[in-house]
C-alpha cells in the first residue's frame, strides 16, 4: 500500500522516481493497477475494433465507381470525384502535427500532475485543449472545403466512408476536448488533489489514442495511395 | 465484529475532498426502502434482479410474438396475420429473445453472482453497473415503442441489405432496430468494462486464475467477446442509420454500395454474440452438475481452456452465416474448416458434464433437470450445427426451417434451459425461499415436451424446403402436419412458462404465510457464494475470504482421509458467516445514472422523428454527465450503518495501522498465478 506522505516527498529528478506510483491512493487490486485505469485501458481496446470496422469500410469503398445508373426509376445523382481527388496533404499534415503536438503537452500536464504542480497541470492541459480544438478546427475547414467542392456525405460511397471515418474520429477528439475542460473546471474547484491526480492520466490515455488513431488514420486514408 | 475495510474498492480515500454534491439532487439518502431504493440503487445484486424482472417482461413480449407466429403458421393459408405484420412479429420476436431476454438474463447471473463468487463487496464501478441496467432498459422499451409509432423493424433479426434499406422497409422499424440496438449496445459495452475490470481487480486474496468457479470465468470470456463484438455492430448500424437516415448509400448496391459489408460486420459481431448467448448457461450448468453429482467438475482446467478456446475461435467462423452469399469457395472451405474445429471444444465441454455425471451420487433436483436438459438438448443442436459447417449441405438447409430449428434448439434448449436451472439452484441464495421444487419438476418436464414437439418438427420442415420465412403456405406442400404439430408444442411452452410464474407465486406465497430459514448452504454446494446468509446481505461479505483451494468452500466442509475418502471435517454452520455485521462501507445510491440513460431514447426520437427531441435528450444527457462527474463516488456523511465515523476504517488502512493479513497478501495472486501449473490443484 503506498504511503501518501511518502510519494509527495519524490522529486521528478529522483532517479527512481517512478511515475506510476506517484499520486496513487487507491487500495490494493489484483493487477496493481486501479479499476479507473483499468477501465480504460479495457475500453479503450474495444475503441480498437470500433475504428478497425470503420476503417475497413472506407478501404473496402475508397476506390468504389460511382453510381450504376438510374435503377428502378430512381433518380441517381452520383459524382465519380473522390476524397483522394481533394486531400491537401500539406495541410493536412500541419493539423496532424499539431494534434501530435497536443499528446506531448498532455505528457507534460500528467506529469506535472505527479509532482502536485496544479498550476501547471491545469496550463498544460489548457494547451492541449487548445491544440485538440486547433485540429477540430483544421477538420471542419477540410470538411467545408470538401463540400465546396461538390464532396458531400451523399455523393458516393467513398465519400459517406470518408467522412464517417474522420467524422468519427472528430467526435473523439472533440469527447477528449470535454473531458479535459471537465478535468482543469474541477482541479479549479479543487476537486483533483494529488491523491486523484491518476484521473488526469486516465483521461491521458484516451487522448493519447485518439492520437495513435489518427495516425493510422492519416497514413491509411491521406498518405497511401 | 471487527469488520475489515480490505480491499473493498469501494471504500472512500482518505483524501476526497468534502465537497457537496452539485445540482439540483441532493444526494439520495442510505435509509431509502421501497421502489426509489432500487430507481437509486448502485448494489449490483438488486441490479442484477432488476435485470432478471427485465427480461423475464421481455420474455413474455418475445413469447407472445412467438406464439403469433406459430398461429398464423398452424394451418395452411391462415389470415391471422399479414405477410407485413407477420414480417415484423418474427423481427421483433428473434431480436427481443437475443438482445432483450438471453442476454440481460445472462447479465442478471453475472452482476448477481460474479463479486459474490469471486469475494467481492461489489463490482468496480457501481454507478456504470446501474447505468447499464437503466441504459438496457430505456434502450430495449424505446425500441419495442416502434410497435406504437409505424410498426417494428421487418427485416429479419439480422436484416440483411438490401431488405434493411428505406426502398424495402418504408416505416421507422429498422431505424427503432438501429437506434434501440446502439443504445442497448452501450449499456452492454459498459457493464462488459466494468465486469472485465471487476474479475481482473477485485478477487478475494488467494483466488488466482485457475481457482475461479467455471461461471466467473464463462462470464469472463463473456464479457470479453462483448468488449470487441459490439463495437463492430455499432458501426454497422451507425452505417445502417446513415443509410436510411441521411441518405448514404453503404449497403445500396444500385449506389456502389456493398450488401455484403453488412453481412460480414453483422457476422464478425453476430458469431460470437452466439458465444455471448450460450457461455453463460455452460458456465451455470458447470457450476450445478458438480453439485448435484456430489463431485468436483471434471477436468476444470479443460472445461476452463475450452471456453476460452471458444471464446477465440468464435472470432473466426462468423462467415459460416453467409455460405450461400456467393463470397467464393476459398473462404467458404476456410470457414467450413474452421467451423468444424470449433465443435471441438464444445465437444469438450458436453464430454467433461458427463465425465462429472459418471459415478456421481446423483440427485435430480430441479436445477439438475434444468442442466441435464442443457447438455441434451444443446447436443442435439450442436449436431445439426455442425452440419451447416458442410457447405453443400448448408446450401440446402440455409434460410430454412432446418436453420430455425438448429438455434432454437442451441439457444432455448442451450442457453435458456441453462438460466432456468440457475433460477432454481441461486433462487434460494436471492431471495432466501425455495421454489417449489414439485412445480418445479412439472415446469421442467413441460417445457422439454414442448420444446421437443415444437423445434424438432422444424428439421423435418426445413429439410423439407420449408423457408423460414413464409408466412403462410398452401395445403399442398406438405408443410401441414409438422407445422401444427409446432404449434401445439409451443403452447406447451407457453403452459410452461405460466408454471414457472405460477411456482414463484405460489412458493413466495407460501414463504409469507410461513417463513421459514433458508440455510445459506442448502444444496451442500462449492463455491464462495454459499458462505454467506441467504438472503445475501447487503455488504455480501462480512470479511473478505481468502481462497486457498478451487472449490474452497468445499474443502472448507470436507477432507479427505487416509483411504481417500470424503470425510467432513466442518461443520457448515459453522464456517458459513453470521449475518448482522455493521459498519460497512457501501457505495452511496445515486440518482444520475438513470437521468444519464433517460436522456438517450429522447436522443434516439429527435434522430427519427424531429431533431428538437434530441437537442432535450442530449440536455438531459450532458446534465446527467456534469451531475455524474462532479458527484462524490461515495458520499461521506452517508450509508455506513450505525456507525458515526464510518471513513475511519479507510483511515486507519491508508496509514497502515491496523493493516489485516490479507491485505498484506494481495499482491500475492499475481505471483502465484504463475506458480499455478506446476502446483497441480
Amino acid at each position: 500500500m503506498t504511503d501518501t506522505l511518502e510519494n509527495t516527498s519524490h522529486d521528478i529528478e529522483d532517479p527512481n522516481f517512478d511515475i506510476e506510483s506517484v499520486g496513487h491512493t487507491h487500495l490494493p487490486t489484483n493487477t496493481g493497477v486501479s479499476n479507473e485505469k483499468l477501465g480504460m485501458w479495457v475500453f479503450l481496446g474495444s475503441e480498437c475494433l470500433m475504428f478497425g470496422g470503420l476503417i475497413s469500410t472506407y478501404l473496402l469503398y475508397k476506390n468504389r465507381p460511382g453510381a450504376i445508373e438510374s435503377i428502378r426509376g430512381r433518380d441517381i445523382v452520383s459524382s465519380s470525384l473522390r476524397p483522394s481527388d481533394l486531400f491537401d496533404i500539406p495541410f493536412t499534415s500541419v493539423t496532424s502535427f499539431v494534434l501530435l503536438a497536443s499528446s506531448l503537452t498532455m505528457v507534460l500536464a500528467v506529469n506535472a500532475a505527479a509532482r502536485n504542480d496544479m498550476q501547471r497541470m491545469r496550463i498544460w492541459l489548457g494547451s492541449t485543449a487548445a491544440l485538440g480544438s486547433l485540429f477540430i478546427g483544421g477538420q471542419v475547414y477540410e470538411f467545408t472545403t470538401f463540400h465546396r467542392e461538390g464532396l458531400g456525405f451523399t455523393t458516393n460511397v467513398a465519400s459517406s466512408a470518408f467522412f464517417t471515418l474522420t467524422g468519427f474520429h472528430g467526435v473523439h477528439v472533440t469527447i477528449g476536448i470535454l473531458m479535459l475542460l471537465v478535468t482543469i473546471a474541477m482541479s479549479i474547484r479543487g476537486r483533483i488533489p494529488h491523491s486523484r491526480a491518476e484521473a488526469v492520466e486516465i483521461v491521458g490515455l484516451y487522448w493519447h489514442f485518439v492520437d495513435v488513431v489518427w495516425i493510422l488514420i492519416f497514413t491509411i486514408v491521406y498518405l497511401i495511395k | 465484529m471487527a469488520i475489515v475495510e480490505a480491499r473493498t474498492p469501494l471504500a472512500i480515500e482518505a483524501a476526497e475532498p468534502e465537497v457537496k454534491p452539485f445540482g439540483v439532487f441532493a444526494r439520495p439518502t442510505g435509509a431509502q426502502t421501497g421502489w426509489k431504493s432500487w430507481l437509486t440503487s448502485v448494489d449490483h445484486k438488486k441490479i442484477g434482479i432488476m435485470y432478471g424482472i427485465g427480461s423475464m417482461f421481455f420474455f413474455f413480449i418475445g413469447g407472445g410474438e412467438a406464439l403469433l407466429i406459430r398461429l398464423q403458421l398452424a394451418r395452411p393459408n391462415q389470415k391471422l396475420l399479414s405477410a407485413e405484420l407477420y414480417n415484423q412479429v418474427f423481427t421483433m420476436h428473434g431480436v427481443t429473445m437475443v438482445f432483450l431476454v438471453v442476454m440481460p438474463m445472462a447479465a442478471a447471473f453475472a452482476n448477481y453472482l460474479l463479486p459474490l463468487q469471486i469475494g467481492a463487496r461489489d463490482v468496480a464501478f457501481p454507478r456504470l453497473n446501474a447505468f447499464s441496467f437503466w441504459c438496457w432498459l430505456f434502450g430495449s422499451l424505446f425500441f419495442n415503442s416502434s410497435w406504437f409509432l409505424g410498426g417494428g423493424a421487418d427485416g429479419g433479426w439480422f436484416n440483411y441489405a438490401p431488405n434493411n434499406g428505406v426502398l424495402y422497409s418504408t416505416s421507422h422499424g429498422i431505424d427503432f432496430y438501429a437506434v434501440g440496438l446502439l443504445i442497448a449496445g452501450i449499456a452492454s459495452l459498459v457493464s462488459s468494462v466494468n465486469l472485465i475490470v471487476t474479475v481482473l481487480n477485485l478477487r478475494a486474496p488467494g483466488l488466482t486464475w485457475f481457482k475461479l468457479p467455471v461461471f466467473t470465468w464463462m462470464t469472463l470470456v463473456t464479457q470479453f467477446l462483448l468488449l470487441f463484438a459490439l463495437p463492430v455492430i455499432t458501426v454497422a448500424l451507425f452505417l445502417l442509420m446513415f443509410d436510411r437516415l441521411f441518405g448514404s448509400n453503404f449497403f445500396d448496391a444500385a449506389n456502389g454500395g456493398d450488401p455484403m459489408l453488412w453481412q460480414h460486420l453483422f457476422w464478425i459481431f453476430g458469431h460470437p454474440e452466439v458465444y455471448i448467448m450460450i457461455l453463460p448457461s455452460f458456465g451455470i450448468v458447470s457450476e450445478i452438475i458438480p453439485v448435484f453429482s456430489r463431485k468436483p467438475l471434471f477436468g476444470y482446467p479443460f472445461m476452463v481452456v475450452s471456453g476460452i478456446a471458444i471464446g477465440f475461435m468464435g472470432w473466426g467462423v462468423w462467415a459460416h452465416h453467409m455460405f450461400a452469399s456467393g463470397m467464393g469457395p476459398m473462404s467458404v472451405m476456410a470457414f467450413s474448416l474452421s467451423t468444424m474445429f470449433i465443435a471441438v471444444p464444445t465437444g469438450v465441454k458436453i464430454l467433461n458434464w458427463l465425465a462429472t455425471m459418471y459415478g456421481g451420487r446423483l440427485k435430480f433436483a430441479t436445477p439438475m433437470l434444468f442442466s441435464v436438459g442443457l447438455v441434451s438438448m444443446f447436443t442435439i443442436g450442436g449436431l445439426s450445427g455442425v452440419t451447416h459447417a458442410f457447405a453443400p449441405a448448408d446450401t440446402q438447409q440455409t434460410d430454412t426451417y432446418y436453420i430455425v430449428a438448429h438455434f432454437h434448439y442451441v439457444l432455448f434448449g442451450g442457453a435458456l434451459l441453462g438460466l432456468f436451472a440457475g433460477f432454481y439452484f441461486w433462487w434460494p441464495k436471492i431471495f432466501g425461499y425455495f421454489l417449489n421444487e414439485r412445480w418445479g419438476k412439472v415446469h421442467f418436464w413441460v417445457t422439454l415436451v414442448g420444446f421437443n414437439l415444437t423445434f424438432g418438427p422444424m428439421h423435418v420442415l426445413g429439410l423439407q424446403g420449408m423457408s423460414r420465412r413464409y408466412f403462410t403456405y398452401s395445403a399442398d406442400q406438405g408443410f401441414s402436419f409438422w407445422n401444427m404439430v409446432a404449434t401445439v408444442g409451443s403452447f406447451i411452452i407457453a403452459v410452461g412458462l405460466l408454471i414457472f410464474m405460477a411456482n414463484v407465486w405460489k412458493s413466495h406465497k407460501a414463504f409469507k404465510k410461513e417463513p421459514y430459514e433458508v440455510p445459506a448452504d442448502p444444496w451442500d454446494a462449492r463455491s464462495l457464494e454459499w458462505m454467506i446468509p441467504s438472503p445475501v446481505p447487503e455488504y455480501n461479505f462480512d470479511e473478505i475470504p481468502e481462497v486457498h483451494e478451487l472449490d474452497e468452500f468445499w474443502h472448507r466442509k470436507y477432507g479427505h482421509d487416509e483411504d481417500g475418502r470424503l470425510v467432513r471435517i466442518a461443520k457448515t454452520e459453522d464456517i458459513v458467516q453470521k449475518p448482522g455485521a455493521t459498519g460497512i462501507h457501501l457505495p452511496s445510491p445515486s440518482y444520475w445514472p438513470i437521468i444519464l440513460s433517460a436522456g438517450l431514447p429522447f436522443i434516439g426520437y429527435g434522430v427519427i422523428f424531429d431533431y428538437w427531441w434530441a437537442v432535450l435528450g442530449g440536455l438531459i444527457t450532458v446534465a446527467g454527465f456534469l451531475g455524474w462527474i462532479l458527484e462524490p463516488s461515495t458520499d461521506p456523511e452517508d450509508h455506513h450503518a450505525d456507525h458515526g465515523h464510518g471513513d475511519h476504517d479507510a483511515h486507519q488502512l491508508e496509514a497502515g495501522e491496523e493493516q489485516p493479513a490479507l491485505v498484506g497478501s494481495t499482491d500475492a495472486p499475481a505471483a502465484e498465478a504463475s506458480n499455478e501449473e506446476t502446483s497441480g490443484d
